[in-house]
């Protein structure tokens, strides 16, 4: 895994939900990730698919992606190039979702706060810093296990090394 | 040191003494996934697993599009049955026994002390009878089904103590509502919900389970509700396996503890597009609907049929009525006590058991500007399939009477 992302910001509020991240109407539709990244985020910025580009950080209010536990929303926006969320906080299984997908989701209020929409921030996850054109944030480091899972770039790579060995 | 129901539960999986925040990995009793199983299983595959390691603790329902409503779907199910035949699972349920929480629940898999999760963020409504039951993701069911266990953070705690008689009209449904428009969709993010206090003990396990499905809607990891002697009785001769209660000791550490007195509340509505949107019925009366849904694994149980029953006996609905019984066990039951014959005369239409329009995967969608009133338990924009419509949450009580003159209307109206 990269420890060191900088992107271009898309912002949005609080409570996003899973159904206007993934739309319900696809989750039992069998699709590639590239397939489910043409439908990120659909209901919430029609304009996102088209406009996003591989790299670009995703900052977002409090509870992101609470609701469902389809998958799907965290993998359509890692497939559609996002390389980390910020969020003032996170719904729980979204989070689980986002770190199993090898997505960091980083808990930052802070920094939600400084971020405005088209900024370029930097993640430094080795140092939990998160730099921004108004400041520079910290973040708490993740736990072993969480970092293990990262590391593998999501939990079934992960599995598969444990499996292999 | 006291501890809470989680940490004790978590401390005896982990077999080390484990507090909140603590990061565990631990084998769950039961792991439950339903249509989505057909994408779990692919996943399965990459992690280069051949064999599920306890196909014993896999239980597979399918309830999300049943029957199938198209080519992929039907291929989707193919995949499960032959799945499950392949690996030797015993516990899947075909499309002909219901909504898999009901079934779940019915089946005897939901008891006392058992850590349970499946791959549906509704999951929560186990702790209705006594179980640590969360929703996790479709690849953790995967490494589940390769490994047999998978790491948790042990939850904080926050009691929600419920008191008072529940007055006329008023149903575990509005409590949950009224309680969600409180402390909000995030108010119990990450954290463990004990349902507790005079009002959650005199409930039977139906309305429990409305409350622990609720929780869902908090940001809650998990429900509880204390077995007591309700909980027993509805388990004897329906527990799959021994079971030893669990309680949080006295003194144990709650992050929180909301206190709530139904006898102060009224019947509440979540106006669109998020569960905490919350009105008292009668500021919301008047609105004008298309549709009515009365079912889900929210509202779609025996208990909940005979109170939309109570109204529509005799009556005539004005709007589409969709009816769905909760199981095929909730469905006979309602033959039997010819429940399906007011509905049927009230002019509403009876779907098969199952998650039915609830998702918006098939069945019931709406066209642009309308707007059902539901006893589900989300109305997200665009969660019945179209992003241009509306949804009203409420009790069954509620839309039965709403269903009969076509807008919001307080259910005390017709009784």
């Amino acid at each position: 895994m990269k420890r060191k992302f900088t992107g271009k910001v898309w912002k949005y509020g609080d409570n996003i939900n899973t159904d206007v991240i993934f739309p319900g109407k696809y989750t039992y539709q069998k699709m590639s990730p590239e397939e489910m990244a043409q439908h990120a985020l659909e209901d919430l910025d029609p304009d996102f698919v088209s406009k996003v580009s591989p790299g670009d950080i995703l900052v977002a209010g409090k509870n992101f992606g609470m609701g469902s536990s389809r998958e799907q929303a965290a993998v359509a926006i890692k497939a559609a190039g996002i390389a980390v969320i910020i969020a003032r906080s996170f719904a729980r299984i979204y989070f689980r979702n986002a770190i199993n997908a090898g997505m960091p989701a980083i808990r930052c209020p802070e920094a939600v706060d400084a971020i405005e929409a088209g900024d370029t921030v930097t993640v430094d996850m080795e140092a939990g810093t998160i730099s921004t054109p108004r400041g520079e944030f910290s973040f708490p480091a993740y736990p072993p296990t969480v970092m293990e899972i990262l590391e593998h770039n999501g939990l079934i790579a992960f599995i598969k090394t444990k499996i292999a060995k | 040191m006291a501890k809470t129901f989680v940490e004790k539960l978590f401390s005896l999986k982990a077999g080390r003494d484990v507090t909140a925040g603590s990061i565990v990995s631990v084998e769950p009793d039961w792991v439950m996934s339903h249509d989505n199983a057909a994408a779990i299983s692919g996943t399965f595959r990459k992690t280069g697993a051949k064999m599920v390691r306890f196909p014993e603790r896999v239980v597979i329902i399918l309830d999300h599009e049943i029957p199938a409503p198209k080519e992929s779907s039907a291929t989707n199910h193919r995949e499960i049955r032959s799945f499950v035949a392949e690996q030797g699972i015993n516990h899947f349920f075909d499309v002909n026994y219901g909504i898999c929480h009901q079934v779940f629940v019915e089946q005897g898999f939901a008891l006392p002390g058992k850590l349970i999760v499946g791959s549906d963020s509704h999951t929560t409504t186990y702790g209705a009878l006594g179980a640590l039951s969360a929703g996790i993701g479709r690849s953790e069911v995967a490494a589940i089904w390769a490994t047999g266990e998978l790491w948790f953070q042990v939850p904080e705690t926050m009691q929600i103590v419920i008191r008072g008689r529940i007055p006329d009209f008023l149903t575990p449904k509005d409590v949950a509502l009224n309680i969600i428009g409180r402390i909000r969709a995030d108010g119990a993010d990450y954290r463990a919900v004990e349902f507790t206090g005079e009002t959650v003990s005199a409930m039977n396990i139906a309305e429990r389970m409305v409350l622990c499905n609720m929780a869902a809607e908090m940001g809650a990891k998990n429900g509880y509700v204390p077995p007591d002697e309700t909980t027993l009785a509805y388990l004897k001769g329906r527990a799959r396996s021994a079971f030893e209660p669990i309680y949080s000791d006295p003194g144990a550490d709650y992050v929180e503890v909301v206190e709530c007195d139904v006898t102060t509340m009224t019947p509440a509505v979540a106006r669109p597009h998020t569960v905490d949107n919350h009105a008292s019925i009668d500021d919301v009366a008047g609105t004008r609907i298309d549709q009515a849904l009365i079912g889900t694994c929210t509202n779609g149980r025996l208990e909940d049929l005979r109170a939309a029953a109570r109204i529509l006996k005799g009556r005539k609905v004005k709007v589409r009525t969709l009816i769905i019984p909760a199981s095929w066990q909730v469905y006979s039951q309602a033959l039997k006590e010819q429940l399906l014959e007011v509905f049927v005369n009230a002019g509403a239409i009876i779907l098969n058991p199952g998650c039915g329009p609830c998702l918006g995967a098939h069945q019931g969608v709406m066209a642009p500007g309308e707007v059902t009133f539901s006893t589900a338990n989300r109305n997200f924009k665009g969660r019945m399939g179209c992003r241009e419509a509306e949804i009203y949450l409420g009790s069954p009580l509620s839309v039965a009477a709403s269903a009969v003159t076509g807008e919001i209307t307080h259910p005390g109206r017709f009784l």
